[in-house]
């Protein structure tokens, strides 16, 4: 049971990622595609922090003069990385949502079928 | 004795470099067709003055620059070599005057491209004679196959489009099998300079590999000698003009073929290493039947041109039977028939050239009587008639008696009716023709008022080429010491006994 | 300074691609002057760290001054410098030419424009010098986004392939840095020389062989390998034509060059073969692909759309090279990546010349150009014969190190497609070839008006694009050539030494 318990984040983290991707790929809205693009992205970040934790580790600000002892921490390089990558994910998300705005003030739709039999009509 | 020389490599550039010139010469046809003839006339003398060296075993060689790691683009005036570029750029000359009075007489479109291409095939070909290595020829033979596919769809019709699809897809299709196997001796880091032996004796006892090798090289080189059943190319390609047919589909691509199998069985495999896996067999059988086949098949076809293409398609079996024999006797034969049937045929197309810029005619049964107009044209045309049945004293007579006696020597007798019974099937589809040209009639049209023989300029190229085929069947040393070379390749290929 | 090259490749794009909208708002020709100017530099300074690598071996450079394996590294390599010249040589030259198509297309939008490309090709020289997963990743997305956003610019049918083609990149890119999660996980490091180091000591574990599967299959998207290849024929067909001209050439290749590096400098020798099967894959998908890009490319009427299944067809056989992992499979793939930068780099070019001149892009509606564009279409045919792979041009080498490379693992079947692929670039491209040389088109009805004709010595009024298009583009189809002849000095100092 503790085995199970121990691998929890990691089934929720696998939902998540299974979630996402059925978003990205298998939903026709553009704008849930793009959800599915996030909740992708969270899933992962989620990955990242949960991977650095270590069980009694506290947070990882050395005071000065302190005997370093780099068992008591968390691991900070994954928090590092994932802020970078919290910043690409935003960046991602603003393109995404620009796109959209056009789309849908171009097409009157963001449903994907929808566009595409438009633009069958105009050819 | 190798020389190094920088001849072998300026006279495969001539061509090549002048195609430039006679592209750019558009606007001006006289400059231009003067120019071709000129460069035709400059590779031949290049080409000749090479051969004094070559008899005496000085052979030419030049290196250029390492084209895969540890192989050379190299060029090298060897007696095979010599024998291929020798009549190649030969001909060259006499099919450059004839191209003019043939394009000039059909008002054909785009010459310079034509001319251009033209110049630039007979370089590749040449390229294909001295290439001193595997590589090499490899690069020269696919560059032939694209130089001479905007002359096969020079007319631009549906016909020409699609005949040039076949030819690139048999013709690239030939190329790779013929990449693969140069990429596989070189992984397996043989040096494929050619040499007289063969230079794969180190994979002796591994049978499957050189019967491997075997495929993927001989089948390169047999689509462009049309072997069947990769023959049907060459009937498809005769939708080009008659020149090119002449040249290219009677002389440089077919016998760069041909030319194809003499390097790769004598000079890649050598002749005691054929004969242990007894490769040559399953060769041999096939060109025998291409060889009766395509008789067959020319006996059926009215269109002159196509007869005359499967006529090239079972010659060109004769050569490669002849070198599958593996023989010196029948390789000797096999050589002087690249020459003589390279004279031979392109006398024939010459003359089917000339009949169809005066009458507009192509098919024999529409000929009758046409001897009495244009007889020149059509004495010509029996006198290459007489050199492809294997008269004596015609060059194919020669050529055939040294086959002939290379299957006796071979102890593969059978193959001797091959070539006796294609000789009689040669004469019954040619001298038709020249029998109802000269005494034939059809009651339903008389040749009266019609216009005579061609201008000059065709006429005497294929009057020359006609009498050459008498004469080196008597003199065949003459000018270019033919025999002497073919003798010269076959008695150092070894395999005597 | 020497010391200092490998970051002055990519940053002075990623600094200045700030600055372009700016200069842009205040004089937009200038935007293209400075996007040239900024290029050219970065194109100078990859070739001096080219011949820097020959003289003297790799470089490194630890950004920040933090040494690794804590701080980001930047490493030139025999490699890395090989593609990035590659890379940045071409985009010069696509930038060059494309001048004037990108002033009709963006009109008034240079400096975004232009802003965009230093961008997607900071990204792509990023990813190409960096030795660092993460950073990787980062410099991955930025290519990416700006990518995107050039894809988008295309009109209406733009603007979907667009945004499919950002659902899919991004999709790539997480998968990408999920992969780098199980990596660091299991090693503790994010540096590749590093993290080679201690997978080369450690026991293989699953988590690692999980982290390859999903780098694999990100960098897989990004590559375009089939069956991942969906995104990419719309964003070429689609996008304006300034910009499929540029990344149709270099943007997939870079993620072959990320496929490679994971080979080369991740993972030790062989553990992608024989420890998780990505070797494998890739030969398997590769094969497939081959073949499947080549029918597909048959079989399109916009000749963009077939260009980019061509793409689809030739980053394969990169990936069969790549997948073969051994030296010779490197060669044949680094080799290729050069000679598919400048193949595709000529085919697009002439396309995008006559686009500009005629406004015709349909394979039908070519008929007669070989004597209205009689240079752009020599190009044209330069770079369809290297395609199809005629010795000497680039693309035979190419396929000659393959074969090399195959018969030596005994893999006969991915010798014969990749032979037969050859013919079925023959068969799509003559295709083309025979429509603009032959097809005699008695009313062509392009817009050509008069002046756009331009008088050339010896062809006389042609609809040729002037210099800045033609110059470009000759220099691209002789170097199709020119490099191939010179194909053993490429691999004897610069590929055999970087593999």
């Amino acid at each position: 049971m503790d085995e199970l318990a121990a691998r929890f984040p990691y089934f929720m983290i696998a939902i998540l990622l299974a979630v996402g991707v059925w978003g990205m790929v298998g939903k026709r809205s553009l704008v849930k595609k793009l959800i599915g693009l996030n909740v992708l992205q969270s899933a992962i970040i989620l990955f990242f922090i949960n991977g650095s934790i270590r069980d009694g580790g506290t947070v990882p600000i050395l005071f000065f003069g302190e005997h370093a002892n780099a068992e008591e921490f968390v691991n900070p390089l994954p928090h590092v990385l994932m802020l970078t990558a919290i910043v690409v994910s935003v960046a991602v998300t603003a393109v995404a949502l620009a796109f959209l705005t056009r789309i849908h003030r171009e097409f009157g739709s963001v449903d994907e079928a929808e566009i595409l039999s438009e633009m069958e009509q105009q050819a | 004795m190798i020389e190094a020389s920088p001849l072998p490599a300026v006279a495969v550039a001539v061509p090549l470099l002048g195609a430039m010139l006679v592209a750019a010469l558009g606007s001006k046809p006289n400059v231009r067709d003067g120019v071709s003839i000129a460069l035709a006339l400059a590779t031949l003398g290049l080409v000749v003055s090479m051969l004094p060296g070559t008899k005496d075993g000085r052979i030419a060689s030049a290196t250029l620059l390492e084209l895969a790691p540890g192989i050379n683009i190299a060029l090298r005036a060897d007696a095979a070599g010599m024998l291929f570029a020798t009549l190649a750029s030969f001909l060259w000359v006499p099919t450059s005057v004839y191209s003019i009075g043939y394009m000039r007489g059909m008002e054909e479109q785009k010459q310079s491209r034509f001319f251009a291409a033209f110049a630039l095939s007979i370089g590749a070909a040449l390229g294909v004679a001295l290439a001193a290595n595997l590589l090499t020829f490899v690069l020269f033979y696919e560059l032939l196959t694209l130089f001479t596919y905007p002359l096969v769809i020079h007319r631009e019709s549906d016909e020409a489009v699609r005949a040039g699809r076949k030819y690139l897809l048999y013709t690239l299709g030939g190329g790779l099998a013929l990449i693969a196997g140069t990429a596989w001796l070189a992984l397996l880091g043989i040096d494929t300079t050619f040499s007289e032996g063969g230079v794969l004796g180190s994979l002796a006892g591994r049978d499957a590999t050189v019967w491997a090798l075997f495929m993927l090289l001989a089948g390169g080189v047999i689509v462009k000698a049309a072997v069947m059943p990769l023959h049907s190319w060459l009937p498809a390609a005769m939708v080009a003009p008659t020149p090119v047919s002449a040249l290219l589909h009677a002389v440089a691509v077919v016998k760069a073929g041909v030319f194809g199998v003499v390097r790769v069985l004598i000079f890649v495999f050598g002749v005691d290493l054929l004969r242990d896996i007894g490769a040559w067999q399953v060769l041999a059988i096939g060109a025998a039947a291409t060889v009766i086949l395509a008789s067959l098949l020319a006996l059926r076809h009215d269109n002159l041109k196509r007869r005359l293409a499967y006529s090239t398609v079972s010659h060109l079996s004769y050569i490669v039977l002849g070198v599958a024999l593996l023989g010196p006797l029948a390789l000797t034969g096999a050589l002087l028939h690249l020459i003589g049937h390279g004279v031979t045929k392109i006398t024939l197309f010459f003359c089917a050239g000339a009949i169809h810029v005066r009458t507009h005619r192509e098919n024999v049964s529409e000929l009758d009587g046409i001897g009495k107009q244009m007889p020149v044209t059509m004495g010509a045309f029996a006198l290459a008639s007489l050199s492809m049945a294997g008269m004596p004293p015609f060059v194919l007579f020669a050529s055939k008696w040294y086959l002939g006696a290379g299957a006796v020597d071979a102890s593969a007798t059978a193959f001797l009716f091959v070539y006796i019974v294609s000789g009689v099937l040669s004469a019954a589809y040619l001298f038709p023709t020249v029998v109802r040209a000269f005494w034939g009639s059809s009651p339903s049209f008389t040749w009266s008022g019609w216009p005579g023989e061609a201008s000059p300029k065709m006429v005497v190229p294929l009057l020359l080429t006609g009498l050459l085929a008498l004469f080196w069947g008597i003199v065949p040393d003459l000018p270019f010491s033919f025999l002497d070379l073919a003798s010269q390749v076959a008695n150092g290929a070894g395999g005597g006994g | 300074m020497a010391a200092q090259l490998p970051a002055l490749i990519p940053v002075p794009l990623l600094v200045l691609s700030i600055l372009a909208p700016a200069v842009g708002m205040w004089r937009q020709s200038l935007a293209f002057w400075l996007a040239v100017a900024t290029i050219a530099f970065s194109t100078a300074m990859s070739g001096w760290a080219l011949a820097h690598v020959i003289a003297h071996g790799p470089m490194t450079y630890a950004l920040g001054g933090w040494e690794p394996p804590i701080g980001i590294e930047y490493v030139v390599d025999h490699v890395a410098a090989f593609v990035s010249l590659i890379v940045m040589g071409v985009a010069l030259a696509v930038v060059v030419a494309t001048r004037r198509m990108a002033e009709q297309e963006m009109q008034g939008r240079l400096g975004l424009y232009y802003s965009l490309v230093l961008l997607l090709l900071a990204g792509l020289t990023g990813m190409i010098v960096t030795a660092d997963l993460f950073n990787l990743f980062v410099f991955l997305e930025i290519s990416s986004l700006a990518g995107y956003a050039l894809v988008f610019l295309g009109g209406r049918r733009g603007m979907l392939a667009g945004y499919r083609y950002l659902i899919l990149g991004t999709l790539g890119g997480a998968f990408y840095l999920l992969g780098v999660a199980f990596l660091y996980f299991g090693t503790g490091t994010l540096n590749m020389g590093h993290t080679l180091e201690i997978l080369s000591a450690s026991e293989a574990t699953t988590s690692i062989a999980a982290g390859a599967v999903f780098i694999f299959v990100g960098l897989g998207l990004k590559m375009a390998l089939v069956p991942l290849h969906l995104w990419l024929p719309d964003a070429y067909t689609f996008s304006p034509s300034s910009v499929n001209t540029l990344i149709a050439p270099i943007m997939t290749k870079v993620g072959a060059y990320a496929m490679l590096r994971m080979f080369l400098s991740v993972f030790p020798e062989g553990y992608l073969i024989d420890e998780v099967p990505i070797g494998q894959a890739l030969v398997v998908l590769g094969g497939i692909g081959v073949v499947f890009g080549a029918a597909a490319a048959f079989r399109q009427q916009d000749i963009r759309r077939l260009l980019a299944y061509s793409s689809v067809s030739q980053l394969a056989f990169i990936a069969i090279g790549i997948g073969l992992a051994t030296p010779l499979g490197y060669v044949a793939a680094l080799l290729h990546i050069m000679n598919h930068a400048l193949m595709k780099g000529t085919l697009f070019l002439a396309v995008m010349a006559v686009r500009l001149q005629t406004g015709v892009s349909e394979v039908p509606a070519l008929a007669g150009l070989g004597r209205r564009l009689p240079i752009t279409a020599a190009a044209f045919t330069v770079g369809a014969i290297a395609m199809v792979g005629v010795p000497p041009t680039a693309g035979f080498f190419s396929k000659w190190y393959l074969s090399i490379a195959a018969v030596e693992q005994d893999l006969w079947v991915i010798l014969a497609v990749v032979l037969v692929s050859s013919l079925l670039s023959a068969a799509y491209l003559f295709r083309v070839l025979e429509r603009a040389y032959l097809a005699q088109a008695p009313d062509i009805s392009h817009k050509a008006p008069e002046t756009q004709r331009n008088k050339l010595p010896l062809l006389g009024v042609t609809w040729e694009p002037k210099a800045d298009v033609l110059l470009p583009l000759v220099l691209v189809a002789a170097a199709t050539i020119v490099l191939g002849v010179l194909n053993v000095a490429v691999v004897r100092h610069v590929l055999e030494p970087g593999t």
